[in-house]
């Protein structure tokens, strides 16, 4: 496993921030650069509670084992570590949250790029007031932490040094856990009345307020949903790294899940999804870079299977008034003409790509250097090609062939298709 | 009395490049309406252009000597020019073909060619990834001391020059029919087209004055702190432009006189607080700031409010 299972940590804890900032940025259409702030909030709390609090509970900071978790650590099922920091997670989620409603109520009355500012501002203050703590407790005073008060103890939480030494009770199951709990939450929020009180505030607040929707009630409930899941992905942060540094989790860190929302769609909970988890490889990749015909070749085959052989993917309604996705697979009437335009720009790409990639490695030109260059390029191209990202405002699933689809996605597109 | 003159001229040095560097921010938003975050960039190349162009005509970090009292303008007309250049092309070739796009895909655009900037800096073929060493562009002279507090020539050149830089463009904006053109342009972009005005030209120029402008407080950077290593991709560099976007919201958006004003007042907030609060928190004043100024009075010290119209 060992980088593979880093990188696939890595896309869970994105998932997790990416879907929930698409509530404020991409439902809402307000404009938030505090992620990250709220995320240092998360991760802090529950660094301090999982740390502190296993050194009161167990007297050792260590891996105290558990459900799931205690797979291959010792310890009893169902009774340390894990219950502990599912709490703290929670009350990670939680400290975000009241740090987002203290932030998100008196800025999002004023409008435009103010709550842009604002958050800035606040997730910087955050990192500073955090990096001005006193230094950690050592593992070794389990003796001076009980007898410390809580409330001092909140105060050392590391500075400039950062809170290490954490036990990582996130393990895979735990990350994918949160995750598809947002996906879950953000897309039942999105069909539902508040959901569609988000949208109808992004598409015009002037008249959605004609209409009867209080603004800033229905703002500040996103952004306090948003932070509540920012504190929970900086509590899984922390506990899978076993450090948390507030360094790390300034306004670069908000701006990566920015940059994730926006590539994915404004308001597509699937292309924030996909931009997470291409996002994460992509700079894995650069670093030393694969052959990259195998998937182009896949992807033709696909699209190819998709055109002539047909399979059609649908939401339904299912036996418990849920929704889901069926697939079926059918052979289509070959009567329907080629789409060869986005054929030829898959077969376009790979080839430029692995020309560029042979090119490299014969001149022995060494692209890790280029990573960073190659990422920034790519960002700039890509608002420009495709300025309203990958799957716009709409769902992957509004692009596959013959849905029977009701999801209230699209503002005009849907009326229409 | 000793500490609150020194503060007093550090926050006022320090304040005079922010007030330069928001007067960038400010301009790019009174036309454009979004947040220029590769304006900090711009910053930190006009630095870098100062120690490679000081290296080119001669002056080397290494050197104990100062070079004749030319070099220093000279260095600062080129850098400038070259920065004013780069401006142009990024506005060509990435802000051009999204005039119409929705701002947050400008926005993103920005900080995507704030990364590239960064990243391009920091290859071997450029400025190359180990900090460089700022040379000695200024003597070393005590223009007049009161109360222990030494005024060296040094504050005087950086607060002389920003000084004589913002008059330059108060004339320009408010006395040319160039700075009427931009008038015309940040109040509506059809009207102004309307009248015959070349928008496009007119936001390039913008562009390219702003960018100059921040070469030039890259450059009075240099000046005062002579001597320091850099790199390119230095967090410092977006710290210190978002201060000065910071001052550009305190006195108010879009007004140029707003963004002096909030440059000074930013830099003398910033060393008051580091000289006698706590030098912990130096970052978190300016913050905490724009937050109380963006509650009690939204459209910063000089700004209008704008009414939405429906």
């Amino acid at each position: 496993m060992g980088g593979f299972a880093t990188v696939l940590l890595v896309i869970g804890i994105n998932i997790v921030l990416a879907v929930s900032l698409t509530v404020v940025n991409g439902f809402t259409g307000q404009f938030s650069m505090g992620h990250g702030g709220f995320m240092a909030v998360g991760g802090y709390v529950a660094a301090m509670i999982v740390y502190y609090g296993s050194l009161r509970l167990w007297g050792s900071a260590n891996f105290a084992g558990g459900f799931l978790s205690s797979a291959s650590g010792d310890g009893a099922w169902l009774a340390g570590g894990d219950v502990l920091f599912v709490v703290a997670c929670l009350a990670a989620g939680l400290a975000a949250a009241g740090a987002g409603y203290l932030v998100g109520l008196p800025s999002l009355r004023l409008k435009g790029d103010y709550l842009a500012i604002v958050t800035l501002g606040f997730g910087e203050i955050v990192r500073v007031v955090l990096q001005g703590t006193a230094p950690q407790i050592a593992r070794s005073k389990a003796d001076v932490v009980r007898e410390t008060p809580v409330w001092k103890l909140a105060t050392h939480l590391g500075g400039a040094q950062g809170f290490n030494l954490l036990p990582t009770y996130a393990t895979l199951f735990w990350i994918y856990f949160a995750a598809v709990l947002t996906l879950i939450v953000v897309y039942r929020l999105k069909m539902s009345s508040s959901g569609r009180a988000f949208l109808s505030i992004r598409e015009d607040e002037i008249a959605s307020q004609a209409m009867g929707v209080n603004v800033t009630k229905y703002k500040v409930r996103a952004f306090v949903l948003s932070s509540f899941f920012a504190g929970v992905a900086g509590g899984l942060y922390a506990m899978y790294l076993g450090a948390i540094n507030a360094t790390d989790l300034g306004f670069q860190r908000s701006f990566e899940v920015i940059i994730m929302v926006v590539l994915g769609g404004m308001g597509s909970i699937s292309g924030a999804t996909l931009a997470a988890i291409l996002l994460s490889i992509l700079p894995e990749v650069l670093r030393a870079p694969p052959p990259v015909w195998p998937a182009g070749l896949a992807l033709l085959v696909v699209m190819v299977i998709i055109q002539k052989v047909g399979i059609s993917f649908g939401l339904t309604r299912g036996p418990a008034d849920g929704i889901v996705l069926n697939i079926a697979i059918s052979m289509r009437s070959l009567r329907r003409s080629w789409k060869f335009k986005p054929l030829v720009i898959v077969a376009g790409v790979t080839m430029a790509l692995e020309t560029a990639r042979l090119v490299c490695l014969q001149q022995q030109i060494d692209i890790a250097q280029y990573r960073m260059v190659l990422y920034a390029l790519m960002l700039i191209i890509m608002m420009i090609v495709r300025p309203e990202g990958l799957f716009g405002v709409r769902e992957f699933w509004d692009y596959l062939p013959r849905r029977r689809a009701h999801s209230p996605s699209g503002p005009v597109a849907e009326a229409s298709a | 009395m000793t500490q609150l003159l020194q503060t007093l001229v550090d926050g006022l040095t320090v304040g005079s490049l922010y007030a330069l560097i928001a007067l960038g921010y400010t301009m790019v938003y009174g036309i454009l309406r979004f947040i220029n975050f590769a304006h900090s960039d711009i910053f930190a190349l006009g630095t870098h252009m100062t120690i490679t162009i000081a290296a080119v005509l001669g002056v080397k970090a290494a050197d104990a000597a100062v070079p004749a009292w030319y070099i220093g303008p000279a260095v600062l007309v080129l850098s400038m020019l070259s920065c004013g250049a780069l401006g142009f092309v990024i506005e060509r070739l990435a802000y051009r073909p999204l005039r119409n796009a929705p701002r947050l895909n400008v926005l993103i655009t920005a900080i995507g060619v704030s990364l590239f900037l960064q990243n391009v800096g920091q290859l071997p073929m450029f400025f190359g990834p180990y900090p460089r060493a700022i040379p000695k562009l200024t003597p070393d002279v005590v223009l007049g001391t009161l109360a222990d507090v030494n005024f060296r020539l040094v504050d005087a050149a950086v607060i002389g020059t920003a000084v004589m830089l913002m008059l330059a463009l108060q004339y320009l904006v408010h006395s040319t029919r160039l700075g009427l053109a931009m008038r015309a342009v940040s109040f509506s972009h059809r009207n102004a087209a309307l009248m015959g005005i070349n928008v496009d030209r007119v936001i390039s120029i913008t562009f390219v004055i702003g960018s100059m402008l921040a070469a030039a407080a890259g450059f009075l950077y240099a000046v005062r702190y002579e001597g320091q290593a850099k790199q390119t991709a230095d967090a410092m560099w977006v710290m210190l432009g978002l201060k000065a976007f910071v001052a550009a919201v305190v006195g108010g958006i879009g007004n140029l006189r707003g963004a002096m004003l909030g440059g000074l007042i930013i830099g003398l907030i910033e060393f008051f607080g580091v000289g006698y609060l706590s030098s912990n928190y130096r970052d978190a004043y300016v913050f905490a700031i724009l937050i109380v100024v963006l509650l009690f009075k939204p459209e910063g010290i000089l700004g209008r409010a704008t009414m939405e119209k429906v």
